[in-house]
């Protein structure tokens, strides 16, 4: 690979020019993203059931999607194996619950580690490698998590596994929580979304964030610099696998069952789908592409709509992502400022 | 494990590590050269699989004619695909080219969805390959089986003299060690980009219709296959044919005796190959090279 180095960082540098500095504050600042979060919480007297688990399961996603926001976006590696941690969180849960069930925080807790961990190995190992190979180290690692819940006992098999009691946060014998009810998830799903981006968003602003920047915009240089740039390579896979692994704990206890396709590359193809769409480079875009991607998905399956295609959704989708390459290479965030710039001419 | 039960392991290991060699050779060469991830290779072993399915009553008892026919539809959908799809992704990053790809296998799966529908079919090996032979006294190992170690290990050196004595095979290690010298000599880059690419797809395809009676035809089996190509690439290094033929042999070897051994494990012995590759050379055994 010796030979292509020059190309990449060429390219490397070439980007910068096109895509927003994440560590940059976005317009509004703080006030857009705590102002979307305040009307949320007011959402549920407003719209159906179906609605708010619709909302459960966006906020979820978004989640997930801002966890990879962090190694995608902020250090500019291209992981297409990130579903593993999600699926790891949620196996965690579902495992870790037994028939007894057990505490919330407990649960959470051991979601958090396991992916953690399994982020530690998967990124210890592929971190070694860069670019193109990345991508396929990082998906084969998730391949062979996928293939410990799909073939063997303990991890269930191609059916999954119920998760038989829900969690509740109980305080001195009180129930202060039960997620088996709809509007304590849907509150609970809420502040760890509004926690994930709040603490992403100040770990960007901080050091780390911006050796992060340095790294994508040029490893070399940051070298040159005197950095050593695997541990913070390291550290930012192992944070963001730790918040998919709360993604994937919450999705567990939302839908109470787990199931290897969790796992499958399907899944971590789509959320790196979200983040594109949202457009790469702000916490925000990773929100916008997981409230889009899912609003699609739901879209490309109404039958009113698509009458027959409805069932073949997947083709209506495919279609939509090749036009979408085709035509909004920057992302919906991208579209703003090309709107602005058509208006400025 | 008595030595005919041996003896058939290992010809199972080769027969399957040399299959895998025929989709991961033009998945290294594409991303050698082309510089591009295409998630959507695994569909086009899905596509030869069903072109043989397909194709099957047309030709009746002439499998070869059957085969050539296969090979020239899947490079001629491989050169299309190449010009309308991939043309003006080589530009772009690596990001926008997995979005693409990815959009490609959904289309793929539902297009042969609405074209075959979701049944697995058989494909019947031809008549002349019926049979099996004897090997020690209780166990045989079936003709088609030969066959397609055979077949492949021809292609292999088919592919082998192309890539090193002719003025393409040429090109193609050039475009592979430095794409920029390359087109600066002359060379039309987007000709080249689009016969390795429709080569990519025909030795895929090709790959598909030789497996087609051995494995059935069914829904997905394109993506396990491109996974565990993608790992004998990291294995065998980009844009090593060499690499890929000693690593899809490697990984044929440790699928099929961790499947004998360790039968509920056996999915993760492939991929803690790959770990250890990755500790011990990180760039791939064969960085580079023929």
């Amino acid at each position: 690979m010796a030979t292509d180095a020059p190309a990449e960082e060429a390219g490397a540098t070439a980007e910068v020019g096109l895509l927003p500095d994440i560590a940059r504050r976005e317009p509004g600042g703080w006030l857009v993203p705590t102002a979307a979060l305040l009307a949320l919480a007011a959402l549920p007297a407003l719209i159906s059931p179906y609605a708010q688990d619709l909302v459960v399961r966006i906020a979820i996603y978004a989640i997930f999607a801002l966890s990879l926001e962090l190694i995608v976006g902020a250090a500019g590696l291209v992981s297409l194996g990130h579903a593993a941690f999600l699926g790891i969180g949620a196996y965690a849960v579902v495992l870790g619950s037994g028939d007894a069930g057990a505490p919330l925080l407990v649960l959470l807790a051991l979601a958090v580690a396991s992916a953690a961990a399994y982020a530690l190995f998967v990124g210890a190992l592929s971190l070694r490698t860069r670019g193109v190979y990345f991508i396929m180290v990082t998906l084969a690692f998730a391949q062979m998590a996928y293939f410990v819940v799909h073939d063997t006992k303990t991890g269930g098999g191609s059916d999954g596994i119920f998760l038989s009691v829900k969690p509740v946060l109980q305080v001195a014998g009180t129930t202060l929580l039960d997620l088996d009810k709809r509007l304590p998830l849907y509150y609970t799903v809420l502040a760890a979304l509004g926690a994930t981006y709040a603490l992403l968003a100040l770990l960007l602003g901080s050091r780390f964030g911006h050796a992060l920047a340095g790294i994508r915009v040029s490893e070399q240089r940051m070298r040159a610099a005197g950095f050593s740039t695997y541990p913070y390579k390291l550290a930012a896979f192992v944070i963001a696998g730790a918040f998919a692994g709360l993604a994937g704990a919450l999705l567990a206890i939302k839908d109470g069952t787990v199931n290897p396709e969790l796992l499958a590359w399907q899944e971590s193809g789509a959320v790196l789908l979200m983040i594109i769409l949202g457009g790469i480079g702000s916490l925000r875009g990773a929100v916008i592409g997981a409230i889009a991607f899912t609003s699609l998905k739901e879209l490309v399956q109404w039958e009113a709509l698509f009458g027959s295609l409805a069932s073949h959704w997947q083709l209506t989708l495919g279609l939509a992502i090749i036009a979408f390459v085709a035509l909004l290479p920057k992302g919906l965030i991208g579209l703003a400022a090309l709107w602005k710039s058509r208006a400025r001419a | 494990m008595d030595l005919s039960t041996f003896l058939v392991q290992c010809l199972n290991a080769v027969q399957y590590g040399l299959l895998l060699f025929l989709v991961a050779s033009g998945l290294t060469l594409i991303f050698g050269i082309m510089g591009v991830i295409n998630l959507a290779h695994g569909s086009f072993y899905m596509l030869g699989a069903y072109l043989a399915f397909a194709l099957a009553p047309w030709f009746g008892d002439w499998f070869f004619a059957r085969l050539v026919a296969g090979v020239v539809l899947a490079a001629i959908f491989g050169y299309l695909l190449e010009w309308a799809f991939f043309s003006f992704l080589y530009e772009r990053d690596h990001l926008q080219q997995v979005l693409m790809t990815y959009a490609l296998i959904l289309v793929f799966e539902e297009a042969r969805s609405l074209l075959v529908g979701n049944d697995v079919h058989g494909v019947a090996a031809p008549d002349w390959l019926a049979g099996s032979f004897r090997l020690g006294d209780l166990m045989s190992y079936p003709w088609y089986r030969v066959f397609s170690s055979l077949a492949c290990i021809v292609i292999a050196l088919g592919l082998y003299a192309v890539v090193n004595k002719t003025r393409l095979g040429m090109m193609i290690r050039a475009g592979a060690s430095n794409r920029d010298m390359v087109r600066g000599l002359g060379v039309d880059i987007r000709l080249l980009y689009r016969i390795v690419f429709a080569g990519g797809v025909a030795l895929a395809a090709l790959a598909g219709m030789i497996a087609a009676p051995l494995s059935s035809v069914y829904p997905g089996m394109g993506s396990s296959v491109l996974i565990i190509c993608f790992v004998v690439v990291v294995i065998g290094g980009i844009g090593s044919i060499t690499g890929a033929l000693i690593a899809s042999l490697l990984v044929g070897i440790v699928d099929t005796f961790g499947k004998v051994f360790f039968a509920e494990w056996s999915g993760v012995g492939v991929y803690l190959l790959m770990a250890i590759v990755l500790v011990w050379r990180p760039e791939g055994l064969m960085k580079r090279g023929y």
